[in-house]
């Protein structure tokens, strides 16, 4: 990454317009060409530097149901166990975590009574209790990072 | 405002990302069989109305170098979560905030605040100050490290 790329980085993370020729107004503001914001987002995305380029949607309003949850699995059967829950299409993403709860993931279904039944075949079949964690409140999305 | 089948089948197009070309609205439009003019309109509607949080770059914060991830929690007291959750989530290095609910006795914590470092060191620095502003009002907390990304697919709408 250059000086160029991170400027990219930095000054691109929010705020893209909605005009005819948004990246010609977007390089503008950078110093550069149309064409070299093109060819360097192409390749902030191609060496996996930016994983997606776009509107980023507050998907609860989009209808569906989500929740974090969050089981305590015993060492010996965790692969395991994560191949279990990661084989469900409900399940958006997955983290090993230190702690006594190790297994944190986030479950996305179409209705609010998908998140229960997710959670109940996940207990059925690796017979692990899973806490179940929705957003009660929201403070704050909008990860930043400086490149 | 409510989303009609044109947000929605806009939001669709372009959870891929937004097409890498001089008009990616014009792109997003012929894709849905809509007017440009409908699409721009629609976005910035849905801007505005916080549908569509912010449009731009999602980086890869491990590419750039934010190895130490941190689930921080916190057990602060029900009467002043929100007002100090709202504090916490102001904070320019915290990334997620929310509240959630505790599940006694082995969870105690109801305030998540997500913190990147770019190692563990930088993350416990980050918690000190959170834990500075909650100061009496939180009576425990914890950091829960990633240690493994198991499954990371996006969100499917």
């Amino acid at each position: 990454m250059d000086a160029t790329d991170r400027a990219v980085v930095n000054h691109l993370q929010g705020g893209f317009p909605v005009c005819e020729y948004p990246y010609r107004v977007a390089a503008e503001q950078l110093g550069i060409t149309e064409d070299e914001l093109l060819t360097r987002l192409q390749q902030l995305l191609a060496e996996k530097i930016l994983t997606r380029f776009g509107p980023m949607v507050q998907i609860e309003r989009m209808g569906g149901a989500f929740s974090l949850a969050a089981m305590s699995v015993p060492e010996a059967d965790f692969d395991h166990v994560a191949e279990v829950v990661n084989a469900l299409p409900e399940v958006a993403h997955n983290y090993q975590r230190a702690h006594a709860l190790n297994m944190w993931f986030v479950l996305a279904t179409e209705t609010p009574d998908g998140i229960a039944a997710t959670i109940a075949k996940i207990e059925a079949a690796t017979g692990n209790r899973v806490l179940n964690m929705p957003k009660e409140r929201e403070y704050f999305v909008g990860a930043r990072f400086t490149a | 405002m409510t989303m009609d089948t044109t947000d929605r089948a806009i939001i669709s197009a372009t959870q891929g990302g937004l097409p890498l070309v001089p008009q990616p609205y014009h792109a997003i439009a012929e894709k849905i069989g809509a007017t440009p003019e409908i699409v721009i309109q629609r976005m910035q509607a849905m801007l505005e109305e916080g549908i569509i949080r912010r449009i731009g770059a999602v980086p890869n914060h491990y590419a750039l170098g934010y190895q130490a991830n941190g689930m921080t929690v916190w057990d602060v007291s029900d009467e002043h979560v929100d007002v100090l959750g709202e504090k916490i989530g102001a904070l320019d290095f915290v990334t997620h905030c929310y509240r959630r609910p505790r599940h006694l006795p082995e969870w105690r914590y109801n305030l998540f605040a997500m913190v990147h470092g770019h190692n563990r060191e930088e993350v416990e620095i980050k918690a000190a100050r959170i834990e500075k502003i909650l100061q009496s009002h939180c009576r425990a907390y914890a950091i829960l490290y990633s240690t493994r990304i198991l499954k990371k697919t996006g969100l499917r709408i």
